[in-house]
Formats: structure tokens, sequence, C-alpha cells
């Protein structure tokens, strides 16, 4: 087994191989969260730190759950968004927590890049749990893992990905994983939120929901911040679900076992109507015990690589 | 490299007759019986046990695998992690008679980390160890209840269990390191 | 004492000098090319420098530089701003208003020139502000600061966003025959961005400042000189729009000038790499297309000259994420080196690139600067443009190390800078 990344920053710079792994790992973790005693020893000894600029409950309690169940020592750390530009500096307060014993730290930052700062500068192990516009390579990974679960493959599987494509870091992390994996992958939203300069991901631009969802195995729906129909990316919340929001009606074109997925929590009648809003809540809660999984192997195999150096 | 058969694939067969009437002499029957092997080569040991029981007591006692990985002792010292499969145990381990399954014993760490596994799926009435080949050189006071062959051997030696499930045919070989 | 400077190549684009020969330096002045120098070499009142295989040109004029005195003495001060200038290669300097206070009133202008008099060891021209504080809205005290010694206004890192206010900038300086330098960006369109709009910062997830949003303003700047006709030089420009919009000015007669930093000449946004902080300036590194055309606009003339826009930030100021680092990287002691790979490169031949970090800049703002006249101010370098060096942050002499140039092998060591008939620096 070799997996050469103490860090694990983004899914753009690990191989389809390093990505399967890490999904195969998750397979096996998967089994402990089944167990009476949810708990075994591996990380036992070593302290992880939950280093949080955002605050996210879900993605944070998803981490914590994964580092108690490998035994390691949990250290959170949550910051006020504030604190990005007043008081101490990310680097001092990183040099703090490894002071503290922390060998592994997962930082979360609304920032894009703060996680290879900390790669750069520090001997901790840095995972990523979300930097910015940039990459969230947990939900992207528990994304594949929950596809790969029900369609039986990625390679081959068209899967559209809905909404603000240029902000959205789980967009990024998504698109990198889907392509090496060999999925067909298009993004669709409104031409303010689709980055103009997307061909080097190898993902197909539309405008269009009904034209992007023709024939698809997989819808992924973004989140839309509310905050954006403020900075005139789009005049109102009404006229942005009437075009991108998920109807019955607009799926019609998709294939007939389409699976719908959002990364929650989800703004009902937004991005999803009330139905499939249903439908996919069954899917949202598989991906919360998927989650725990994949990032159990991501710091099992983290772990082992920085061991190796 | 010197290589040396210590057993061949009749002895194999014969032993595993031999190890089971044991088990069943010893628990009288099969009715509380569960077996757990450990990967990769303990679980199809543990395949011929559990077939071998079915035909002398008609009964199938439940079987199940188990990956040491998460528990190994090592992990903080090893530079290659191994990879980590699946342990399943399918069923409950409350109050059975465990009986684990092992190709070598060596150091005893393997089997510290399999029971460490066992007791957090519940609590046998007794874990009782099979293995193929006991090689000396223990580092922890754990002892096998049934052993197909006790061999002395160097710590340089490696002591190699073939099956045909993964290698293609029986033998237990030791070679020189 | 008088400085023979023996067997160099002389080359002054100012004078159309080019070929072997020797300068004799006399009290501090340009005395004389002397066809023999036997009867100087057992003078003891003579210096002799031995240029063989060198260059011998004017003393290079930036006319791009951040001192950041006073105000942001961490970062650097007029002495150690005049080290690093003299460490490469450059004898005349022009520093940007963007202190603290700004320099946008006479006092501030002789307080740089008492400190520059004292304390530099190269020549010192400051630009004033535009507008009071850089805040462009009312008009700073130009004419006080133009007799005070400034030799232009900017509001350099701060545009001028209003183009009436811009327009009567245009129309004021017109008084004292001074230019006005445009840092040419629309803040609105740059809006948060910190690095070039591209597939880079798509696949970073940076906020990308687009290259309309310089051309969009060199426009404006363009039509407001036209409108005014006054003149107007245009600061460190990076997209091939603004190349064009500049070569299509010039060809009307509109009186604009432009440099262009040897950063955008030589690197494009992939130096970003993984978050780079010192890849991260303003207007930021852009695609390949546009640092073509910026050599192709130094080429033909468009760009008249190379300038540094040498902007020291303090290590800790670095450290950061990508979005908090301050623009800006330290340029006057990697300047030569990366200039002379345009002429390896085939791009200009080394006369033009002389002429593009002497006398041209010095024309941009009539410093009478850049030149190895007879008569004129001794400010000279001698520098070695085939010996290999590899450029390494901890020897700069200015007191920040932020350059994205650190490790680089290169060619072009600065041998011996002069002013006014004083070395001030020897490597």
């Amino acid at each position: 087994m070799s997996f050469k990344h103490k860090h694990i920053l983004g899914l753009e710079e690990l191989t389809a191989k390093e990505i399967t792994l890490i999904l195969d790992t998750a397979e096996s973790m998967k089994e402990v969260s089944e167990r009476d005693i949810k708990k075994v020893p591996a990380l036992r000894g070593v302290t992880v730190c939950n280093l949080f600029y955002e605050p996210s409950t879900r993605t944070r309690s998803s981490f914590e759950i994964a580092e108690k169940r490998l035994s390691a020592d949990v250290l959170n750390f949550t910051l006020s968004h504030s604190s990005v530009t007043k008081g101490e500096t990310l680097l001092d307060t990183a040099r703090n927590l490894e002071a503290m014993g922390a060998s592994v730290i997962v930082i979360r930052h609304p920032l894009s890049g703060a996680p290879w700062l900390l790669a750069k500068e520090l001997n901790s192990s840095i995972i990523n749990a979300g930097d910015g516009s940039h990459e969230h390579p947990s939900q992207a990974l528990l994304d594949l893992f929950t596809i790969r679960k029900i369609k039986g493959k990625i390679k081959g599987l068209k899967v559209v990905i809905v909404g603000d494509i240029l902000h959205s870091r789980v967009a990024r992390s998504n698109v990198w994983g889907l392509v090496k994996l060999g999925a067909e992958v298009r993004v669709v939203g409104p031409p303010t939120l689709i980055p103009r300069y997307i061909k080097k991901a190898k993902a197909k631009t539309f405008y269009n929901l009904e034209e992007a969802i023709k024939g698809a195995d997989v819808v992924i729906m973004l989140r839309i911040q509310m905050e954006r129909q403020e900075s005139v990316y789009f005049p109102s919340l009404r006229e942005y679900s009437r075009f991108y929001g998920l109807t019955r009606e607009k799926l019609k074109g998709a294939d007939r076992d389409v699976t719908v997925m959002h990364p929650g929590p989800i703004n009902r009648g937004i991005e999803l109507s009330s139905d499939i809003a249903d439908d996919a809540s069954s899917v949202i809660l598989d991906q919360v015990s998927n989650g725990i999984a994949v990032r159990m192997a991501m710091f099992y195999l983290a772990a082992s690589a920085g061991r190796n150096q | 490299m010197a290589k040396k058969v210590l057993m061949d694939s009749e002895t194999i067969d014969r032993t595993i007759v031999r190890i089971t009437s044991e088990i069943l002499e010893k628990n009288k029957g099969a009715k509380e019986l569960v077996v757990v092997g450990v990967r990769t080569r303990g679980v199809h040991i543990a395949e011929r046990i559990v077939k071998r029981i079915n035909k002398l007591e008609k009964i199938k006692p439940p079987m199940g695998t188990l990956d040491i990985t998460l528990y190994r002792d090592d992990l903080r010292r090893k530079t290659e992690w191994p990879k980590v499969e699946r342990t399943e145990i399918p069923f409950s381990v409350e109050d059975k008679e465990v009986i684990l399954v092992d190709d070598v014993i060596y150091t005893g760490r393997t089997t510290r980390a399999a029971l460490e596994e066992i007791m957090d799926f519940g609590r046998p009435s007794s874990i009782q160890l099979v293995t193929m080949v006991d090689r000396g050189h223990r580092e922890l006071p754990i002892q096998p209840d049934y052993v197909g062959i006790v061999v002395n051997t160097l710590s340089s030696e490696k002591v190699r269990v073939h099956l045909k499930e993964t290698d293609g045919k029986d033998e237990v070989i030791v070679k020189k390191g | 004492m008088s400085i023979l400077i023996k067997g160099g190549r002389i080359i002054d684009p100012s004078q159309g000098i080019d070929g072997k020969g020797n300068v004799l330096i006399e009290n501090g002045k340009i005395k004389s090319y002397p066809k023999t120098t036997k009867k100087y070499e057992g003078d003891l009142d003579v210096k002799v420098i031995d240029a063989k295989g060198k260059i011998v040109s004017p003393g290079l004029v930036d006319i791009h530089v951040h001192l950041r005195e006073p105000g942001f003495e961490h970062k650097e001060t007029i002495r150690t701003g005049c080290e690093s200038a003299a460490a490469g290669g450059f004898t005349s300097i022009v520093c940007m208003p963007n202190t603290n206070p700004v320099n946008d009133n006479a006092s501030v202008t002789e307080y740089i020139l008492l400190k520059a008099r004292t304390e530099g060891i190269v020549n010192v021209f400051p630009i004033g502000a535009i507008t009071k504080g850089e805040l462009g809205e009312t008009l700073a005290q130009i004419g006080e600061m133009y007799e005070a010694g400034c030799v232009g206004v900017s509001d350099d890192g701060m545009p001028v966003m209003n183009s009436k206010v811009m327009r009567h900038a245009m129309e004021y300086v017109q008084a004292f025959d001074i230019p006005v330098l445009s840092h040419a960006e629309d803040k609105d369109l740059s809006g948060s961005g910190v690095m070039n709009e591209g597939e880079v910062s798509t696949q970073l997830g940076l906020t990308g400042i687009p290259c309309a949003s310089e051309d969009v303003m060199v426009s404006r700047d363009i039509t407001v000189a036209e409108l005014t006709g006054s003149r107007l030089h245009i600061c460190h420009v990076s997209t091939a729009g603004s190349v064009r919009l500049i070569r299509a000015a010039k060809k009307r007669g509109v009186k604009v000038t432009a440099e262009v930093t040897p950063h955008h000449f030589i690197l494009t946004d992939e130096a970003v790499g993984r978050y780079d902080t010192n890849a991260k300036m303003n207007p930021p590194l852009r695609g390949k297309k546009d640092r073509e055309a910026v050599i192709e606009g130094l080429k033909d003339g468009t760009l008249d000259a190379i300038a540094t826009d040498h902007a020291p930030h303090s290590e800790d100021e670095k450290k950061v994420e990508f979005d908090l680092a301050p623009f800006g990287i330290v340029g006057l002691e990697t300047a030569l080196p990366l200039s002379l790979k345009l002429v390896e490169d085939g791009a200009l031949t080394i006369n033009q690139m002389i002429s593009k970090l002497t006398n041209s800049p010095s024309d941009v703002l009539n410093l009478g600067k850049g030149t190895l006249k007879i008569g004129e101010n001794a400010d000279v370098v001698i520098f070695d443009p085939e010996q290999e060096i590899t450029i390494d942050r901890e020897s700069f002499h200015s007191k920040s190390k932020n350059s994205p140039f650190d490790g680089w092998k290169l060619k072009g060591k600065v041998n011996y800078t002069i002013v006014n008939g004083e070395i001030v620096y020897s490597g």
C-alpha cells in the first residue's frame, strides 16, 4: 500500500489510484461504525486538532467522530470569522496548537490556500476541511463514496453539478475527483456563477438546467449563498429558483434512476422543490455516515504517509 | 534461498481433521461455537474447520473474518502501513466459545490485537486459539490451544503457510532469511 | 579623486555610443573618453578600474520604486532602498508617494529629499500624490510639491476612479510640465481580486482581477489625456490590451509613455503555484499572451521603460493567507539580470535594453539622467553581462526579501555603481 500524502489538501493533487484507495479504505472503516463499540485503537496517542475559522458544526462533528473512532485525542479550536484578519496570525495560532502536541491539524478556513500555508510551514500533518472557494476534499470524497455505493461505479457516469460553481469548493473538489475517476462532468448555473476559465478541469459548461440534466445519472445540487443576490450575481432568489431550482418536471430528462445529492443543509423550495428534497434527504443521511468512514480513511492514510517521511 | 517443507498437502488435511476433533471434544460439540479467522490465511483455515465441523456435527457454526490492522501495536513504528481490509463478524459473540484461527503464531502480537478486536464485539465465554504453526519466540504470554506443528526456528528464518485459496497449493515451508 | 574606467564596452544609447573605450571621471563629472590610458595608470590620484569584458553604461534609472519612508520603515528606508538600488546598478530612483503620511504636500517631499541627501547614496526623485491622501477626491498641493522637487504625480496603488478628478489633475499639471503617472485599474472590476483572472485563479479558488480592469482604465486615461493634451505615463503595463491601446494612442500622437516591470515580462500567473505570496503583486502576473505582448511592446517602442515597482514587504506580512498578503515584490536587485534575459532570448538588443533602463525612463520624467555625456554628473554602472549569478534573497541589500526569483540562476553581475563620481557599490 502506498499513499504518499502526509497532508490531504485537495483532490487536484491526488491520482485516481490514490482516490480509489481512500474509498476502499473507507469501506473497511464503515464496518467499525456498525459495531456496538465503535472504536479502534489505530491512532491512540495521536492528538488531532480541529482548527475551524468557520462555524460548521456538521463538518466539525463528522471529523471529531472520525478522530474519536480511531482513538485519537481531540482538541477543538473554533475561532470566529473575524479573527482571520484580527489578532493572532494563522501561523502563530497553528504553531501554538503544535506546541500543545497536535500532530494532525484539520483546518477549515474562509480563505483559499490557508491549509497550504500550514503544510509549508509546520511539521504537522494537515487535513483540509474546506478552504475558501478552493477545495473541500472530504466532502467530495464522501460524495464519490456515496455515488460508488449507489451506482456501483463512477466511470462513465454523467454527473451534473448545479449552482454557484464560481464560489464553491465542493464543486471544485468534485470536478477533480469525478473527472479523475472517469465520469463525464457538467456544470450548470447562471453565467455569473460559472467561472470563465473552467476548461482545464474538463467539465462541460451549461447555462440551461434542462439541457444539462439530459441523461444525467447523478445531480449534485450546491447550496446557494443567500448573500450572493446582493452582489449582482443574480437578481433575486425567486428568479434563481425559477431557472436553476430542481423540480420533478425539470428532472424528467435525466436517467430514470437519477440520484439527487445535496451537501446540505437544503434551502427547500429554492435549490430543490420539496418533493425532491425528501428524496434527496435519504441520500443525505447516508452521506452523513459515509462521511465519518471517509474521514477515518483520510486520517489513517495521511498518518501512514506521515510515518513514511 | 534454502527452503524446507514442514508440512505437505496431506499433512495439512490430516491436521485440520485432528484439530477439528480436538475442538469438538473440548467443547462437547459445536453448539456454542463461532469461528473467526484472522486475515488472510487464517480465514481459509477457519473455513476448512467450519466445513469439517459441519460434516461431523451437521451444524454450521457462524464464521467471521478479522482484519487486525487498526489494532496493531506497531503502527506508530512501522514505515509501511498495511491496507485496511474489512472485519466481518455478522453475529453476536456474547457468551460464545470463539475459535480464533491464524496461520502462524510467532511473537503473539497479532493474537493480542485479535483478542482486543474480538472483545470490542462483545464478551465471549471463552476464546480459543488455533494455529497451523507455532514457531516460538513469544514476546507476550499467549499460547495456542490447538497447534498443527511446533517448530524450532531462528528469528531470521521465515515460516510461510501456503494455501490453495491464496497460493495455489497447500504446504508449510521454512526459509532461511 | 578621479576614476578611470579602462577597456570596457561603453554603451550609451543617449549618444548612440557602442564601442570599446575608456571613461575618465573627474570632480564627479564625466571628463572625457581618453584614447590612451598610460598617463593615468601610475597616477596615485586616479583610481583605475579594469572593465575588460564588461559593459560600461549610464547608471540605471528606475522610475517606479517604493521607499516606504516615512511610515513603513520596517519594510524599507530611504537608506536601505538606496543601497538596494546601488547593488542593482541603479543610480537614480523615483519614489512613489504612498507613504505614511502620503507625499501629498511639500513638507513630506522636503523630508524625503533631506533624508535622501543625508542618508541616500543614489539620486532620489520623489513623485507627489495626485489627490490628497491618495483618496481620489481633491487635488494635492501639486504646485508646491513640484517646487520642492517632485518630478511627477501619481496615486500609485490607489487609482483615481473619478474621471473628472483625473481630468482636472491632467489639466493642472500642465502649468509645471510634469506628467501624471497612472496606476491604471478599475477598482470595481478588480473587486476583491488577488491575482490574474484565468485558469490558475479558477483552480486555486482565488478571486481574479481581469485584464479588462487595467484595459478599461488605460483607455479612460488615454481618452482624458487626449482631451486635455497633457503628458500621461502608464505605470506597470501588464496586459496585451493595454499595449494595444497605448500603441494606437502613440500613433495618433497622444503624449503617452509607459513602463513595464521585469516580473511582468518574465513571469506568468503560473508562478503563483501553490499560493506563493511572493508572486502576488498588483497588477498581477498575467497569462502567456500578455507576457508576449509586453515584450513585443518593449521591442517596438510602445513601452518606453523598464521599471521595477520595487515594493518591499516584511517576511511576516507575506507569510499569511494569500488573500491577506500585501501586493508587491522587491525588484531593484534583480532587474538587470532579468532584463538581460530579454537580450539572451533575442527579444531586445543590448542597446535597446540599456536604453529602456537609462535614457528612456529619464526622458519620461525629464530627469536629465541616464547619459554619459561629457560634462554631466558621473552616474555609471559597470557590469558583466555574461557572469552567472544565483539570486539569493539573503544577500539583498533591501530590508525586505520578498522576491519570487530567489534561487534563480541568471546572467549579469553588477561590478561597480558610481554616483556623482563616487563608487557607491562594488561587487
